[in-house]
């Protein structure tokens, strides 16, 4: 898997179950890579912040 | 252990009466706010209005957080009728936006672009803490196109599961997929661009 799928995979992730075949390939790929691993840190901080807009004084 | 907590549950439930003055000075921000996501000034400014009336009329309000969230859960809800009224509009046609911020992070074999490989931005709390963050954060999802933007904040910010967004927007599951992709590629490169790239330098 190349990491532009990656990315579309962890994206998804957060909209929909991955098949066990993802899930897998998602993680594999995601040992070997770092940008990829940062990215997936990164959407987790982006939808922990539009979910707290308006809700911070 | 048991006083402790019967103290915090009191402080942190509280029922206050509103007064115009305090919802009114946070007009402006609502009104941003709700343009953001409605991407219609007209439209917003009517469902800013419905909200302040409806937190008016209610008189005074109970709950755990500030009377600011308790006015935005109010305006969030505002802005999901309008939302719904707008869709069954049949005027209302969902054109595709151009497939901006994300083909350009890439090679054309599907690795990241040396330039564009994600940095790690530390952790979470840290960033979300940092109020530079949040003001670019929010210059980056103003810069999302219009379509993008719409359904990005139906999902994760309304808190719309993604089947009942693509029912009202009436698109396929799989074109909001690929609308969610970019919404979430696109403000991690503009944050990294315009935010993180200044820390870690």
């Amino acid at each position: 898997m190349k990491c532009k799928q990656a990315t579309q995979l962890m994206s998804q992730s957060q909209d929909r179950d991955l098949t066990l075949k993802e899930k897998i390939q998602l993680k594999l790929h995601l040992l070997m890579c770092d940008g990829c691993t940062h990215c997936n840190r990164q959407m987790s901080i982006i939808r922990a912040a539009v979910k707290e807009l308006g809700d911070r004084k | 252990m048991g006083k402790n907590t019967a103290h915090r549950a009191q402080e942190s439930y509280r029922s206050e009466e509103v007064s115009a003055e305090q919802i009114a000075m946070m007009r402006d921000e609502m009104l941003r706010f709700s343009i953001l996501q409605l991407r219609d000034s007209a439209l917003a400014e009517d469902a800013v209005h419905e909200a302040i009336i409806a937190a008016l009329s209610l008189g005074k309000y109970t709950g755990r957080g500030s009377l600011k969230s308790w006015v935005y859960a109010i305006l969030r809800n505002k802005i999901i009728d309008v939302i719904r009224q707008r869709s069954r509009h049949p005027a209302e046609i969902f054109v595709e936006d151009d497939d901006m911020g994300l083909d350009d992070q890439f090679k054309k074999d599907g690795s990241w672009k040396k330039t564009q490989k994600p940095a790690d931005w530390g952790h979470p709390e840290t960033v979300l803490a940092n109020e530079q963050f949040w003001r670019i954060f929010a210059t980056c999802l103003n810069d999302l196109p219009k379509n993008t933007a719409r359904v990005f904040m139906m999902r994760e910010h309304l808190g719309l599961e993604l089947k009942e967004v693509c029912k009202e927007l009436d698109i396929s599951d799989s074109n909001a997929w690929v609308i969610m992709h970019r919404a979430r590629m696109q403000l991690r490169k503009c944050l990294e661009m315009n935010y993180m790239q200044g820390e870690l330098l």
